[in-house]
């Protein structure tokens, strides 16, 4: 085990671990916000930046500071490494900008967004933004493209986290979809407009950080907030059935993976699981989920008189952190 | 006449074909190396050389070679960057077009020493004849026995083989280059691991710049020892400097390292000057992403030392008051120059190469051409001059690969040593809305009128 202090906590971790991986083991504020990585894609992080943090003693042996930020969902760490997120005006500073880049190019419609509410990029900038940006030019702007009939793509509120791409890559068979162009002319599209059509598609809505890939069987039917998230499962041959059914009354509104408190998936499920069980029958129906601290639904306290009977190890996390 | 090492025979009619090449003393370097040398001497050759890599950064060859994973039992390959898309740099293709067996002995030399047996000469896809040209170089060394299997009965086989790319300047970083080599989208790779433990379909890889390559034929024929002995310092040998913009004789010039930049630029053996008629204004003396040097700064130093055509000498002052050599892309601007559309133009085209895998990179290389597109078209505002330093400063050092850092360096520069010219832009938006080139010679007296 190898020791390492992030904003002066000090913790212990397998060599490997990554210095984000060791935060999310101490847990609370320290933790750096992710928008592109995703423990349960190989090979995915360090685009984004937003988790960029300060190295300030590389190690025990070598004491010396990195010389510039480091991504830490992909940098690992170093026996007696010293970290700074949160407690570097650097960092910060940082991470403002990156902020500022990424509202660039993703419009402020919250309001008619499938994804307020659950969007990791809501929470980042009001963590870590400013509330006005200095950008006049123009946006850019697409045309929809129908990429098939459960999946619904707005180019406009991707944030190109490749999430999607790796995806497809690694949990499909036949990935058609992919990055196109360069720079900010690049975004996800599907070569000759295409459709996605394979069991495990929808896991691509999941792993969206913004509302940039939506559920085509629940858009615009309810606000997540009006609609009660309760864990539930069904024997399904394609997939482990554990799942998320999001309610209103006797009704499934949506079905989703069940997520932990970074907003990541446990398990994927399938299509059949995701867009075609939509009756309170399909379901045997376990409880309330618990809410993700990354939610405006935190914000209600959601939880506070709601019996919670629910496998108490998964998606919790700190109570502190809801 | 300064000593030549690479270009010596450039201007022997025939140079290009294997016949006269080797009759010139072509491939004798591998003829010593494969007979007389094992892998490590040759390494041991360019260590002492003190080579610095020619593609930009000036990382020591010898050490970049000796990181290579030698214990892995895994191929190990050789990558030969040819894809030379910096503005401002266009001697790799100089020296691939017009005396490409030169390359072809220095991939072979270096193979050996680093056990590849499968060689690429990655190339810029718009190189498309040189494509030819080297292919035709590798076949004429292939049918004398210098490629192909047991060179020289030494037992060493080698295949050297020519891949264009698609034509994207990111394709040159290292990483993107070999994701491109794979078949896949030219994106820059995260570090570590470093391409020397896990590159080209993940074995041990090393990529060197052409000038490099080449450079260890000279290395291996003269001694390392030999070979440190020119230049100046940590800057040995000799290097191309591709030399454009307002001189009287732009070209591709091989120099010892540490010539003065004074006699580099006027005397008559190299660029001959600033156009006649003008006078010098800025220099960008290492390719379009390295800090541009106003006049004064780039003669002299802030401390008042001349100026040498050396890594270290052009780098004195850090990013404040100096520059880089870097890939020796050397562009000259006299007077007429207008310092806000140069910028404007150096940044539309690292946004338009920008590969749109990091945010800071991807938005922010935009924006700033955005706003530089105003400010050159007389639409600016006196913020947007700090809001361009700020962008540049948002995106240096926080970025995947060193293309954020190529983008900013020029704004955070131009902006740093010309500041005034891009207030003459707000200051007077009619003299440059429809007339980009005819103002920038007023601006001064203009501001001064205004200040009084
Ligand atoms: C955006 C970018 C573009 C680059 N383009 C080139 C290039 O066109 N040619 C080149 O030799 N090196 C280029 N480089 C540098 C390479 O990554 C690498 O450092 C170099 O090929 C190593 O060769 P050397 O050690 O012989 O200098 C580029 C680097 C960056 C970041
Ligand atoms: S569509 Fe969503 S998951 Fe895919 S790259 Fe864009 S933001 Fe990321
Ligand atoms: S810095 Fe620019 S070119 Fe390099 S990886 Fe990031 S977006 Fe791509
Ligand atoms: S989460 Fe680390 S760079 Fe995106």
């Amino acid at each position: 085990m190898i020791k390492v202090t992030i904003d002066g906590v000090e913790t212990e971790v397998e060599p490997g671990t990554t210095i984000l991986n060791a935060a999310r083991q101490i847990g609370g504020d320290l933790v750096p916000p992710a928008m592109c990585y995703y423990s349960k894609l190989k090979g995915s992080g360090g685009k984004c930046r937003t988790c960029l943090v300060k190295v300030a003693a590389g190690s025990a042996k070598d004491p010396r500071p990195m010389p510039k930020l480091v991504a830490s969902c992909s940098t690992p760490v170093q026996d007696g490494m010293v970290v700074q997120n949160i407690t570097s005006p650097e960092v910060l500073e940082a991470r403002k900008g990156v902020v500022e880049f990424l509202l660039i190019n993703h419009p402020l419609d919250c309001p008619i967004c499938d994804q307020a509410g659950e969007c990791h990029l809501q929470d980042l900038a009001f963590e870590h933004g400013s509330a006005k940006t200095r950008y006049e030019e123009e946006r850019r702007t697409f045309d929809k493209i129908d990429i098939g009939s459960k999946i619904q793509l707005h180019m406009t509120r991707c944030i190109l986290c490749y999430r999607c791409v790796f995806t497809a890559n690694q949990i499909t068979n036949e990935r058609v979809h992919g990055i196109l162009n360069r720079g900010d002319a690049a975004e996800i599209g599907t070569y000759i407009e295409n459709v996605i059509e394979n069991d495990f598609s929808g896991n691509v809505i999941d792993v969206c950080p913004v509302g940039a890939l939506t559920d085509k069987t629940f858009r615009f039917k309810s606000r997540v907030w009006f609609v009660k998230p309760m864990y539930a499962h069904r024997n399904c041959d394609k997939c482990c059935g554990k799942t998320t059914v999001w309610m209103k009354g006797d009704e499934v509104f949506r079905v989703t993976g069940r997520k932990d408190q970074y907003g990541e998936v446990e398990d994927f499920i399938c299509n059949d699981c995701r867009f075609e069980k939509k009756l309170a029958s399909d379901w045997t129906v376990e409880g309330p989920a618990p809410i993700q601290r990354n939610s405006v639904q935190a914000q209600n306290k959601y939880l506070q008189g709601i019996k919670v009977d629910a496998p108490k190890n998964i998606g919790y996390g700190n109570i502190s952190d809801r | 006449m300064a000593r030549k090492l690479l270009l010596e025979n450039i201007n022997v009619p025939g140079i290009k074909s294997f016949d006269v090449y080797r009759a010139k003393g072509g491939y004798r370097s591998v003829e010593k190396a494969l007979k007389t040398m094992s892998p490590d001497d040759v390494m041991e050759e360019v260590k002492k050389s003190g080579l610095r890599g020619r593609g930009g950064a000036g990382f020591p060859t010898g050490m970049k070679w000796s990181f290579l994973d030698r214990k892995s039992d895994k191929p190990r390959y050789l990558v030969c960057n040819a894809d030379e898309s910096e503005p401002g740099t266009f001697k790799d293709r100089f020296l691939m077009e017009y005396i490409p067996h030169l390359l072809i002995e220095g991939l072979i030399v270096s193979s050996y020493s680093l056990g590849s047996n499968t060689t690429y000469i990655y190339i810029r896809g718009e190189y498309r004849w040189i494509v030819d040209i080297l292919e035709h170089a590798i076949a004429e060394a292939k049918h004398n026995g210098f490629l192909g299997k047991n060179i020289l009965g030494s037992g060493y086989d080698l295949e050297i083989y020519v891949q264009p790319g698609g034509g994207a300047y990111i394709c040159g970083e290292e990483t993107a280059l070999i994701e491109s080599l794979e078949g896949k989208r030219g994106n820059p790779r995260m570090k570590p691991p470093f391409p020397a433990i896990s590159g080209l379909y993940n074995c041990p890889t090393v990529v060197n710049n052409v000038e490099t390559l080449a450079t260890v034929v000279p290395i291996i024929n003269m001694g390392g020892d030999e070979y440190a002995k020119i230049g100046v310092g940590r800057s040995t040998g000799t290097k191309l400097i591709s030399a454009c913009g307002h001189m009287n004789k732009p070209g591709v010039y091989e120099i010892e390292l540490g010539l003065p930049v004074d006699e580099f630029l006027n005397s008559d053996e190299y660029c001959g000057g600033i156009r006649t008629g003008h006078t010098l204004k800025a220099v960008v003396p290492g390719g379009s992403s390295v800090p541009i040097l106003p006049a004064e700064l780039f003669y002299k130093t802030k401390e008042g030392v001349a100026r040498l055509m050396s890594y270290e000498s052009l780098s004195e002052g850090g990013f404040a008051s100096g520059s880089m050599l870097g890939s020796g892309g050397f562009i000259a601007m006299d007077e007429t120059t207008c310092i806000v559309r140069n910028l404007w133009n150096f940044t539309r085209f690292y946004h338009h190469e920008s590969c749109g895998q990091c945010s800071p990179c991807r938005e922010g290389t935009g924006w700033m051409e955005k706003v530089l597109h105003r400010l050159e078209h007389g639409h600016g505002s006196m913020s947007d001059i700090d809001l361009l330093v700020d962008i540049a400063k948002k995106i240096e050092g926080n970025t995947i690969c060193p293309l954020g850092d190529a983008a900013a360096w020029p704004v955070a520069s131009h902006i740093r040593h010309f500041r005034e010219e891009f207030e003459y832009h707000v200051k007077f938006p009619e003299k440059v809305a429809h007339s980009p080139f005819a103002h920038s010679a007023d601006y001064k007296r203009e501001l001064n009128t205004v200040l009084q």
